[in-house]
């Protein structure tokens, strides 16, 4: 899969888009998660702009690609892309939060056609993902199902779980993607951290922690459409298992001041934060141009 | 919905409600292509292992990993399949009850949970392995249908009634041969209770396995002249709220009977919808906020006080 220059400047701009409309939604219902939206925002777009073989208009049809988002408290994130690629009207991101709506705190799939699984309950995307899966495979199917996971999403056993035994059954139309930005809500101790006991950071090689449970992994650089569009392809391609795609991240990426700062995760948006963010976008547009 | 009067006896056949589950479970897969059977590494236990052998393309093995496996039902639930999750009640009840919450309960998805060797009947394993609030945790699960049938017939018929329904579905399972009492023609309707035996002194509500040893307690009650009139809710929800209202009025005695603790499950039910309906003396005869222990099932039985003379000794302290 190769993107013409065009196509890419493109869904750079819609990924800028979707940072605007999360940043705003946030603003407008006065809560709501940050950071991991957008760590997650170039590969929420490249998957419904590029990758995922759907159809917005048919959100319920049998063959359609599936995809999950393990790390549900980034529903806004994948709100503004839904809403961007023309599941609902833009105008309904302003019920974020709000009573009767079916754009809830965490993903509902009996709420929102478009979601394919319900997620908020950290550690649970992967194994419904293996699940679909095996269906496709039960009944020769050959849609694809992604899950997104974060870092903090992973500390789960539950994962594990999932991931030996998606390795037995070595589905390989499983792709896991991980948002490793490297926080999470509060996080662990630094340095500086929390008490003698928690100071030695443990050596982080998820290659080899998910090799070890027998799936194939491709590393990139989150943020690059191009890597993460070619990593999906890769995936698909490779027939002895699962695939895991470690994607590194920024969380809070695009926005200078959310970049890096857990604090960032979630936080009520003021009228200045918003102002702020919005003319560093609209500043990222035009140097698009 | 009226009232289904079906006067039973206890006669001498056995059976064990699991080997019921795992023939069922054949049944269900010639007639409906959509069931799978997902094993928690029980299925010998369960008897879900008829189908490793007799249809094992409709078999998966999930490990020990009760977690991921209510996770996988969901998501295969969510193509279109209905998966039935073989493993102990007190490991699908408990281990995986968030997972159950959160992709089963709230999407509302059709994955038949069949909790094996529930009460504290199984096996001498001790309370680790006795399963004695199942009925409480699941009826308040928001969209979860509960049902605990009395005997081998019943779980079949149970088991169809639940593979035909739309949603989640626990079934409670005991693990040894039991009296056979319903007649092999039954057909189970979800949210009915069952008039087994008529009365008119004192009304006993039980449910699973314990009906059989409430047919027994009335059997014990009229030799001391005691008319028991026992109703039999294999569906603790939705409870049939209206058809208990009716036998706790003809009466105005009432008692519960489970194999379950006394808090929250069919004595709890009964307790709640009486209390707004029609508040009557009771006794709930249970399990009294304990854990169990290994051990023979009649000393299990006695010691823990759901025996037939516990039933009627509760009935007789009403009069
Ligand atoms: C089981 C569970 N425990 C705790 C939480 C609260 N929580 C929400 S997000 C979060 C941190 C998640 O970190 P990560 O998965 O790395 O997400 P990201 O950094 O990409 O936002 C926590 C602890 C939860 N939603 N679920």
């Amino acid at each position: 899969m190769s993107l013409t220059p065009e196509r890419l400047t493109e869904l750079k701009r819609q990924a800028i888009h979707l940072r605007r409309l999360v940043v705003e939604s946030v603003h407008h219902a006065g809560a709501g998660h940050l950071g991991g939206p957008m760590s997650a925002a170039d590969m929420l777009i490249a998957l419904y702009f590029e990758v995922l073989n759907i159809d917005p208009s048919d959100p319920h049809k049998a063959d359609r690609d599936r995809f999950i988002l393990s790390k549900g408290h980034s529903s806004i994130g994948l709100y503004s892309a839904l809403a961007l690629r023309g599941y609902f009207p833009l105008e309904e991101l302003k019920t974020f939060d709000a009573i009767d709506s079916r754009l809830q705190g965490h993903p509902a799939m009996d709420m929102l056609p478009g979601i394919d699984m319900s997620s908020g309950s950290l550690g649970q995307g992967l194994s419904p993902g293996l699940g679909m899966a095996l269906a496709a495979r039960l009944k020769d199917k050959s849609f694809h199902t992604y899950v997104m996971l974060g870092d903090g999403d992973s500390q789960e056993g539950q994962v594990w779980e999932a991931a030996l035994v998606a390795g037995r059954y070595r589905t390989n139309n499983l792709t896991a993607i991980l948002d490793l930005n490297g926080l999470q809500q509060y996080g662990w101790a630094t340095e500086t951290g929390y008490g003698e006991l928690a100071r030695k950071p443990p050596q982080e090689n998820p290659e080899a922690r998910w090799q070890a449970f027998g799936w194939n992994t491709i590393s990139i650089d989150g943020h690059d459409m191009e890597q993460f569009i070619d990593a999906c392809s890769q995936a698909k391609n490779y027939h002895d298992g699962p695939t895991i795609i470690i994607a590194h991240t920024t969380k809070g990426k695009g926005i200078s001041y959310m970049e890096d700062d857990f604090n960032w995760h979630s936080k009520p948006v003021t009228d200045d934060d918003l102002k702020q963010a919005q003319e560093e976008l609209a500043a990222q547009e035009a140097a698009l141009a | 919905m009226t009232t289904l009067h079906l006067p039973l006896t206890v006669g001498d056949a056995l059976a064990a409600q699991r080997d019921a589950f795992g023939d069922t479970l054949v049944e269900l897969i010639d007639r409906d292509e959509r069931v799978y059977v997902l094993d928690g590494d029980l299925a010998n236990s369960t008897k879900a292992d008829k189908i490793s052998r007799e249809r094992p393309e409709r078999f998966l093995q999930m490990g020990i990993a009760e977690q991921n496996m209510m996770g996988v039902a969901a998501g295969m639930a969510s193509c279109g399949l209905v998966p039935w999750l073989s493993s102990f009640a007190c490991f699908l009840v408990n281990r995986d009850l968030d997972q159950l919450r959160v992709v089963v309960a709230q999407p509302n998805l059709p994955v038949k949970i069949a909790g094996a060797y529930s009460g504290l009947l199984t096996g001498k394993t001790g309370k680790t392995h006795q399963e004695v609030s199942d009925l409480s945790v699941m009826r308040a699960m928001p969209n979860m249908t509960v049902l605990s049938p009395a005997d081998a017939v019943e779980v079949r018929a149970a088991m169809i009634a639940a593979n035909d329904s739309d949603g989640p579905v626990y079934i409670r399972l005991t693990r040894d041969p039991e009296t056979v009492v319903f007649p092999s023609d039954y057909t189970f309707e979800i949210g009915r209770a069952i008039v087994v035996r008529e009365g008119s002194d004192v009304t006993i509500f039980s449910t699973g396995a314990q009906t059989v040893r409430c047919l027994q307690a009335a059997d014990l009650l009229a030799k001391s002249g005691v008319s028991a009139h026992v109703v039999h809710v294999p569906t603790i929800k939705p409870l049939d709220a209206e058809a208990i209202a009716e036998a706790a009025a003809r009466t105005g005695r009432v008692v519960t009977a489970e194999d379950h603790t006394i808090i929250g499950g069919l004595g709890g039910a009964v307790a709640e919808a009486l209390g707004e309906l029609q508040p009557t003396p009771m006794r709930r005869v249970g399990i009294r906020d304990t854990f169990g222990e290994s051990a023979a099932n009649e000393d299990l039985l006695e010691k823990y006080g759901i025996t037939a003379e516990h039933v009627a000794n509760a009935a007789r302290d009403l009069l």
